[in-house]
């Protein structure tokens, strides 16, 4: 279990916390703030830690980002508010935005801090189909107005990937689920467990049953290689895997000896260190680019190398060999940056020549899969499965919205946070009620 | 090497660092250990009638998560016996006779009472008295600290007792709870005091706990007023200073500076506007003792920068750099320059400017970086953009005068010159 303890522990003290905060400098429109996907006021909120104002401080930060608790522990801050703190142009340390944010979101979590007032109902209804990130947001905004949310929620527990999809060393289940009680605990959100879109509810009856519908369903497993072998025992999508991890006795995940992760997003370099920390003696990680391309930040790197994960740059999957139905090797195809793509970052090449990498288990952790199929089936505008959405959130379908994974394709728990807030606002503004 | 030798009128000690009388001098033991340390001299701490301290004694103001910006005191003088106190004192100059060893003594007001412990202090071998004049707590209660020093008729005629009676060096320690400290000092130097030292502390309440309501410092839930001081009294103790230092009257007197001295920049400073040495509390109560090893070598260290191989060198360089406000250049005008490549775009000296100034810096909006330019045609040359900016020298103070001449407000008037255009 050790192996799966938090990876950024907490401020021990009362002294160390304040310590940090009356570092920061209370920048004015303070970049920190401009770089955090649900601009959070970082220097308001520091400022209040350091006046003992840590109820303001968790109002501040809930204000902007109600799962501020939860993104303090997953968000890759590196490229976002503290990748911004003007320390770093000092060359000084950047403050530590996530952990001051931690420790101000855990206290008003821990002591149940009442810090919102759901406003009398107003007998307006919205169904909600997912309770990640975007779902648990956008309840929550329009449960403070009055509205009354049912949520809509395919598994058996809320949180969407923080609960499911994210390293253990980040998040624990029991956090998750208590940040989900504690978002909803304002009242006015009921959550249905164990119900899919498309399967057990469509979205039609729910145009019927509610004044609106917000969709925050994320995507699903992850995109497939398309090569051959793909089907082999020992290949599996790097969601499904940490989905076991996160569900299951540890003692219980099967893990190969030398693992193959392909790609390297922040997904891939979960998979990899949990596959070490589970046991693994050798993972390797593929990657079609350079490093100088990765998708994961430096931090998330270098928990991959301090975890002895290896790297191969440059390398793309090809074949997957097998014996007896199961996976023995991965043939590689060698590549060359070319020009660069819609992304910015210069594009792999393939150069027509191969390697042989031995492997028993594969990890595919290359980029998620929309639910194309279940949009299509609805009738929901969408680009390559992503569903399509105006600013405000709405879709093609007069009163249904939309937001996060789902319609991003998959990006940050902050991302989703602030797609959840922007929809309930369109969600708002649809219904005739002042946001 | 620049020598930090120090004579104050006969007192001699190797470097100007001596401790103020309070709780660090209170004992051999501390004392023994400050000169072990390097400290230069001690007053001795106030030595008088008897009397009992309470509990809890002192309080602080922190600030922006640092400790002790400021210290308020309760305690009242040396609650130890007298004989013990003189007893210590013979000992001490008998291990350490190059340091200086000035004694602090207060007692009731008569002459009867002064002369006798006049008279038991100088049988130590001291080498100076330090009246004091200036406690503003407890013994001013009982007539004797600053309600001595707040009445110059009184303070001059204790000091007239004194000098009856004393044959060593005699310093008048002055109190700052007064609207000036000058009727006092003219007093007792009248009077004959050879020399002068201030400030002492100044009557304070360092605050109230939000969870008791009581007030600090607590003792079992009252408080009283106490006496301030460390780095927040500094300004208050320099400007007093310079109100002696400046006159004509104080020009033969030496004065020990005292009032938030925390580092040889601060010791430079009182010597640069007229001290002959400084007294040093609460920072060695914040630190302890070794702190004066930083004290002496820096200020070794920018003499011999500065040129200077004494203090007598130093001592009130920059008496003459302050002058009534009607004296100084109205043409004389400078403007913030932001150099670039420093700017860390904190936006602090914009929202300070905007909120609280002149309007005068331009805001160009970036992602997630803001440029930030000076107005020159707006900025009046405050200075408050550069005392906020965080990083050092990235916001300068550019002279551009507005007129050739040497221009006073008196003047300005006299010639019927238009105010400024709002």
């Amino acid at each position: 279990m050790q192996n799966f303890a938090d990876i950024h522990p907490p401020f021990e003290t009362t002294d160390s916390a304040l310590t940090e905060a009356n570092r920061c400098l209370f920048c004015y429109d303070a970049p920190c703030m401009k770089s955090c996907p649900t601009h959070i006021d970082v220097p308001m909120f520091i400022k209040q830690i350091a006046t003992d104002n840590v109820m303001g401080s968790a109002k501040t930060i809930f204000d902007s980002n109600i799962m501020g608790a939860g993104c303090a522990k997953v968000c890759p801050v590196e490229k976002l508010c503290e990748g911004a703190c003007v320390y770093n142009l000092m060359e000084e340390t950047p403050i530590h935005i996530a952990k001051l944010q931690r420790y101000a979101t855990e206290k008003a979590m821990d002591h149940h801090w009442k810090l919102y007032t759901r406003e009398p109902s107003k007998n307006a209804k919205v169904a909600i189909v997912g309770a990640g990130p975007a779902g648990l947001s956008c309840a929550h905004r329009l449960s403070l107005k009055g509205i009354d949310i049912t949520i809509y929620e395919r598994e058996s527990k809320g949180g969407g990937l923080m609960t499911y999809g994210v390293a253990g060393y980040k998040v624990t289940p029991e956090f998750c689920q208590q940040e989900v009680d504690y978002i909803t605990s304002i009242g006015g959100i009921e959550i249905k467990y164990n119900i899919t879109l498309g399967r057990d509810i469509s979205l039609d009856e729910l145009q019927e049953q509610f004044d609106a519908v917000f969709l925050g369903f994320g995507v699903g497993i992850a995109r497939s290689l398309g090569i051959k072998g793909e089907d082999a025992m020992g290949v599996v999508d790097a969601i499904s895997f940490i989905y076991d991890i996160r569900t299951k006795n540890l003692a219980d995940i099967s893990v190969g000896d030398k693992v193959t992760v392909i790609g390297l997003g922040m997904t891939a370099i979960d998979a990899a260190t949990q596959s070490k920390r589970l046991g693994a003696k050798e993972v390797t990680i593929l990657y079609r680019r350079t490093e100088n391309e990765k998708p994961c930040t430096q931090e998330e790197m270098d928990i991959a190398r301090l975890d002895g994960c290896n790297f191969i740059f440059l390398a793309s999957p090809k074949e997957i060999l097998t014996e007896d139905g199961k996976l023995t090797h991965l043939i590689c195809e060698k590549m060359e940056l070319g020009s660069p793509d819609a992304s910015g970052r210069r594009a792999p090449v393939a150069t027509g020549q191969t390697f042989t990498v031995e492997t028993d288990m594969v990890i595919k952790a290359a980029g998620q899969m929309p639910f194309e199929s279940l949009i299509n089936s609805q009738h929901i505008a969408h680009k390559d499965g992503r569903i399509i959405v105006h600013p405000d959130g709405s879709t093609n379908i007069t009163g249904v919205f939309a937001g996060g994974d789902a319609v991003n394709g998959g990006r940050e728990v902050v991302d989703a946070v602030e797609a959840g807030k922007k929809a309930a606002a369109g969600i708002l503004s649809y219904l005739k009620i002042i946001a | 090497m620049a020598s930090l030798f120090s004579d104050f009128l006969g007192i001699k000690s190797p470097n100007p660092f001596w401790l103020a009388s309070a709780p660090p001098t209170d004992k051999k033991i501390n004392v023994l250990r400050a000169f072990e340390a390097g400290w230069g001299g001690v007053v001795w701490k106030t030595l008088g009638p008897q009397i009992k301290n309470v509990s809890s004694r002192y309080s602080a103001v922190d600030y922006g998560g640092k400790r002790i910006m400021g210290l308020n005191n309760i305690e009242l003088i040396s609650d130890r016996p007298l004989e013990l106190n003189l007893r210590e004192i013979r000992e001490v100059l008998r291990e350490f006779p190059d340091r200086a060893m000035v004694v602090s003594l207060m007692a009731d007001n008569t002459r009867e009472a002064w002369h006798e412990l006049i008279a038991k202090t100088e049988d130590t071998g001291a080498h100076g008295i330090e009246l004091n004049f200036g406690c503003p707590h407890g013994m001013s209660e009982r007539g004797m600290g600053s309600s001595v020093g707040q009445n110059p008729e009184i303070a001059k005629m204790i000091v007239e007792w004194v000098m009856e009676k004393a044959t060593i060096t005699v310093i008048t320690k002055l109190t700052p709870n007064v609207h000036s400290v000058v009727p006092t000092a003219k007093a007792v130097l009248e009077a004959g005091t050879n020399a002068l030292s201030l400030i002492n502390t100044i009557q304070s309440i360092t605050g109230v706990d939000l969870d008791t309501l009581e007030v600090r410092p607590n003792v079992g839930g009252q408080s009283a007023y106490g006496g301030y001081c460390g780095p927040a009294v500094k300004p208050i103790a320099l400007k007093m200073l310079h109100s002696l230092s400046k006159n004509e009257v104080f020009a033969h007197t030496p004065i020990s500076g005292i009032g938030g001295v925390s580092d040889w920049k601060d010791a430079a400073e009182f010597l640069l506007l007229g001290a002959s040495n400084v007294q040093v509390c609460t920072a060695a109560m914040k630190y302890g003792f070794r702190i004066v090893e930083d004290m002496t070598t820096g200020l070794s260290h920018w003499m011999d920068e500065k040129g200077f191989s004494s203090l007598e060198e130093v001592i009130g360089l920059s008496v003459k750099k302050v002058t009534d406000w009607e004296k100084l250049d109205l043409n004389f005008h400078i403007t913030a320059r932001i150099d670039q490549n420093k700017c860390i775009h904190c936006g602090l000296c914009y929202i300070t400017c905007e909120d609280a100034s002149h309007q005068s810096i331009n805001l160009a909006k970036g992602q997630p970086y803001n440029t930030y330019t000076i107005k020159e045609d707006e900025c009046v040359g405050c200075n408050l953009c550069k005392i906020v900016c965080p990083v050092d020298s990235c916001i300068t103070m550019v002279e551009k005068r507005v007129g050739d001449e040497f221009l006073t407000w008196p003047e300005f008037q006299r010639r019927g010159l238009p105010l400024n255009d709002h």
